[in-house]
């Protein structure tokens, strides 16, 4: 084997002022043609490594030690404009978030222009005719109009798409991919991974692929670096990590990957607790002046049912309505028509009733960061639930309070503390205490732990598993995600613009999908299995012959 | 002990003087700030007259210590009733959206157009050119920006999955907007109202300027400036004083509106 295209060596970068070490001593390489994946969670370091390949590093960080070899030169010493002559031409980047990657104010023609008049003699024809192939290359159905067009006018993933034309346009030896997909839904993360696959192995790009995901980092690389504060902990064949995890924090990581979850016995089919039928939801045009364009129907007429202590999980991609029907349901968009059950009653026709439905249905939010009022102190977060519970004095509000504080694991030190002082896994378990204070019998969670790291999304999983076992509320659970889904639910909706189109037990829905669409989304996530050796193993849903040999996963046995 | 903040010390100290001379200017002052002396007019500063005289042999300082607190009174009132009547509009408006929001931002937005001295002066001539008078015109003025703002920070924040999360737990609207929504608009409140008292300072001088401000011969700082402008060539202490008055007014308001807001940001707590 040659020389290895990138090669970092005890490379330690510290921030400025504090002198603390945020990237210890790191060492990987990269071959020609290659993909690398480095994996750890938020605070590894994991982006400043990488970025500091491409002479990317933050003001506030200084780099103590180590080399950077790139092509045979030296990255950390290299004057400005020689660094500037490599980026773009040599080495391109592709971003986490698609949607300010692009410039707002610019046509993706000049867009994509632009590095090809830096890098390349070419003339304008020359170029147009370039980016014209690369953009049918990447997929556009009409090149010649995305010349003009502006970036607004693209979805998330299309707009990925774009953003690796403009980097693939100047066929750079390695391309460095930060959270290249994480923005994106599932079905649409797959075509854009498989589009960077099969075109950087077009041009012999090497690929440094930098993510969270496990699973996806096995799935498309043939070599992984695991790092953990700041350092590399395990390195080796995507395969060999897999299967023989040899570090701790590696095993932690695979240990903490969503798994389906036991079967459990579910109660006799009753009174479903919470019921809507036929429930419609319109957003209404937008306001002009004097008129008003047509309503966007974002629900078309869904029924289901959840029965008291089950989990149903709503899955889909973006703009499937999955969350507007969870909006709906906790009263926080007006349904257009169809009601709401709650036991068996109408919510709407009484205000008894819909009180009784307002205090027995509580919601958790995804976003850990704003669905905290940043003024009030984690106590009164959690006990402002209660002030419109009858009957609760202020002692047995303190004494709830502690209660609840400690079964989501915060003790009661924390009651007295801000939500910007808590990490997004301890925000999370507040809105989970929050939640849960009154004692619900049905609880909405919208995308709970899609803002969470891997080990902290595994623990706050199995707290609100322990708390639903422990007071038995139902819960409709909604996901993109489908390795929790399958972790947590014990029957699956599963929705397509604004339509359920498949519902069933969960095993039935995971083993024996029927609709198109499910199965679009089932092949789109890879599953796991543990094994014996504390490793997990790695397969297809539904087969995918294209990139098993390369990814070290096998088809699953039948 | 932990010493506070720069800005609170230099902030509350310079605040802390002006509201000790005022208080002491409404019972004391060196010379009865309304008493002419024409052979003493238009004196230096010495150890007589501190601060000089002005055309009519007035005290300077007499006149300083008895405006103080004319003129930070009408600041304080006037920013507080924009403040309340701002607020009021921008968080209904808001908050509730729709046609109620269209029309009234419609009518907010043509007062904004409005140069706030014009439309002061307007309003002075309905209600009458007096203390109160002036802070009713000013008030109303200056009420449209604020509204602006807080129209601002509430549509924002009622996107904020915390504002979701109160409506799901089932407080009702004016809970909400009072527990939820109005305390997380402090901060911009706090920096508009500390810049805003400097503009109905300077504001409450140009219509003194203008013969509509508090009629004389009653001391304020606004009208001693404008006054002064005549005599700036023989004597500039006249000017100046008030000027200075003034600008180490603005200076302590905006440095302790700046420690009061980092005071009250949970955020900024225990981060220094």
């Amino acid at each position: 084997m040659s020389a290895p295209l990138l090669s970092v060596d005890g490379l330690t970068l510290a921030i400025k002022s504090s002198g603390r070490e945020v990237v210890k001593s790191v060492g990987f390489t990269v071959s020609r043609g290659e993909i690398v994946g480095i994996v750890g969670e938020s605070g590894s370091g994991k982006t400043l490594a990488a970025r500091a390949v491409m002479g990317f590093v933050p003001p506030a960080v200084k780099r103590l030690a180590g080399s950077i070899r790139f092509d045979g030169e030296e990255i950390t010493t290299m004057a400005p404009r020689r660094l500037r002559a490599v980026r773009g031409s040599k080495v391109g980047m592709v971003f986490q978030e698609p949607m300010t990657s692009l410039n707002p104010s610019m046509t993706i023609g000049r867009q994509l222009e632009e590095g090809l008049a830096l890098h390349r003699e070419l003339d304008a024809e020359g170029r147009r005719a370039l980016i014209l192939d690369m953009l049918r290359r990447v997929g556009l159905s009409d090149p010649e109009g995305a010349l003009d067009a502006f970036p607004h006018q693209f979805s998330g993933g299309m707009r990925q798409r774009i953003m690796l034309a403009s980097v693939m346009l100047l066929k750079p030896a390695l391309l460095l991919a930060d959270e290249p997909t994480t923005a994106l839904d599932a079905v649409v993360q797959r075509d854009v991974m498989e589009l960077m696959v099969e075109l950087t192995r077009e041009n012999g790009t090497a690929v440094l692929l930098i993510s969270h995901d496990l699973g996806m980092v096995a799935r498309y690389c043939s070599r992984i670096v695991v790092m953990s504060q700041g350092e590399v902990v395990e390195q080796g064949e995507s395969a060999d990590i897999l299967a023989r995890p040899q570090h701790p924090y590696t095993r932690m990581l695979l240990a903490a990957m969503p798994k389906r979850g036991e079967p459990r016995d579910l109660p006799p089919v009753g009174t479903p607790i919470v019921a809507v039928r036929d429930l419609v939801v319109d957003y209404p045009g937008r306001q002009r002046f004097f008129r008003k364009s047509a309503p966007k129907r974002a629900l078309h007429g869904i029924s289901l049912a959840v029965q008291p202590g089950e989990v149903v999980a709503v899955v889909g991609g973006s703009g499937s309505g999955k969350t507007t029907l969870g909006q709906a349901i906790a009263g926080l968009v007006p349904a257009s028509g169809g009601e709401i059950l709650f036991e068996g009653k109408p919510i709407f026709k009484s205000d008894g009733a819909y009180w009784d439905y307002r205090l027995n249905c509580q919601m958790v939010f995804q976003d850990p960061y704003s669905s905290l009022d940043p003024r009030m102190t984690i106590g009164q977060l959690v006990a402002e639930p209660l002030r419109l519970v009858p009957g609760i004095g202020p002692a047995e509000r303190q004494a709830r309070l502690a209660e609840v504080l400690a079964e989501v694991g915060l003790g009661q030190g924390f009651a007295e503390r801000y939500p910007h002082e808590l990490s997004g896994g301890q925000r999370q378990r507040v809105a989970i205490a929050r939640a849960v204070v009154r004692r619900p019998s049905f609880v909405i969670a919208d995308e709970p732990v899609s803002a969470l790291d891997v080990t902290v999304r595994a623990q706050v999983l199995a707290l609100f598993a322990e708390l639903q076992r422990r007071h038995g509320f139902s819960c409709l659970f909604i996901s993109h995600d489908l390795g929790v889904v399958e972790q947590v639910a014990d029957r699956v909706i599963v929705m397509s613009e604004g339509r359920i189109v498949e519902e069933g037990r969960r095993d039935q829905i995971f083993d024996a999908p029927s609709h198109p669409y499910t199965r679009k989304l089932l092949s789109a996530v890879p599953a796991l299995e543990s094994t014996a050796d504390g490793g997990v193993r790695l397969f297809w849903r539904l087969g995918d012959p294209a990139l098993e040999q390369d990814s070290g996963a096998e088809p699953r046995p039948a | 002990m932990r010493l506070p903040p720069l800005n609170a010390l230099i902030g509350g100290g310079l605040i802390g003087t002006l509201c000790v001379v005022a208080a002491v200017g409404a019972v004391w002052t060196p010379y009865d700030p309304l008493r002419l002396s024409f052979r003493h007019k238009l004196a230096p500063p010495s150890q007589l007259h501190w601060l000089g005289t002005d055309e009519f042999g007035r005290d300077v300082l007499s006149r300083l210590m008895a405006g103080a607190a004319t003129s930070v009174w009408i600041s304080i009132l006037t920013v507080t009733l924009a403040v309340l009547l701002g607020t009021l509009i921008g968080l209904f408006s808001g908050y509730i959206r729709g046609w109620f929001d269209r029309i009234v931002m419609a009518f907010n937005d043509a007062l904004l157009a409005f140069p706030g001295i014009l439309l002061a002066l307007g309003l002075l001539a309905v209600v009458g050119a007096n203390k109160y008078g002036i802070i009713l015109a000013l008030g109303i003025a200056y009420a449209p920006s604020v509204a602006r703002i807080v129209r601002g920070t509430v549509l924002s924040l009622r996107e904020k999955e915390f504002i979701a999360a109160s409506r799901v737990m089932g407080n009702s609207e004016g809970y909400t907007m009072a527990r939820h929504i109005l305390p997380n608009c402090i901060a911009p409140l706090t920096v508009l109202a500390t810049s805003m008292f400097g503009y109905v300072l300077l504001a409450e001088s140009s219509l003194s300027f203008l013969g509509l401000g508090v009629p004389p011969p009653a001391p304020t700082w606004g009208n001693m400036l404008a006054g002064s402008r005549a005599y700036i060539g023989q004597a500039m202490w006249l000017g100046i004083f008030p000027g200075l008055c003034i600008s180490l007014t603005l200076l302590g308001i905006n440095l302790l509106g700046d420690a009061v807001r980092d005071r009250l940001d949970p955020r900024m707590r225990g981060s220094r």
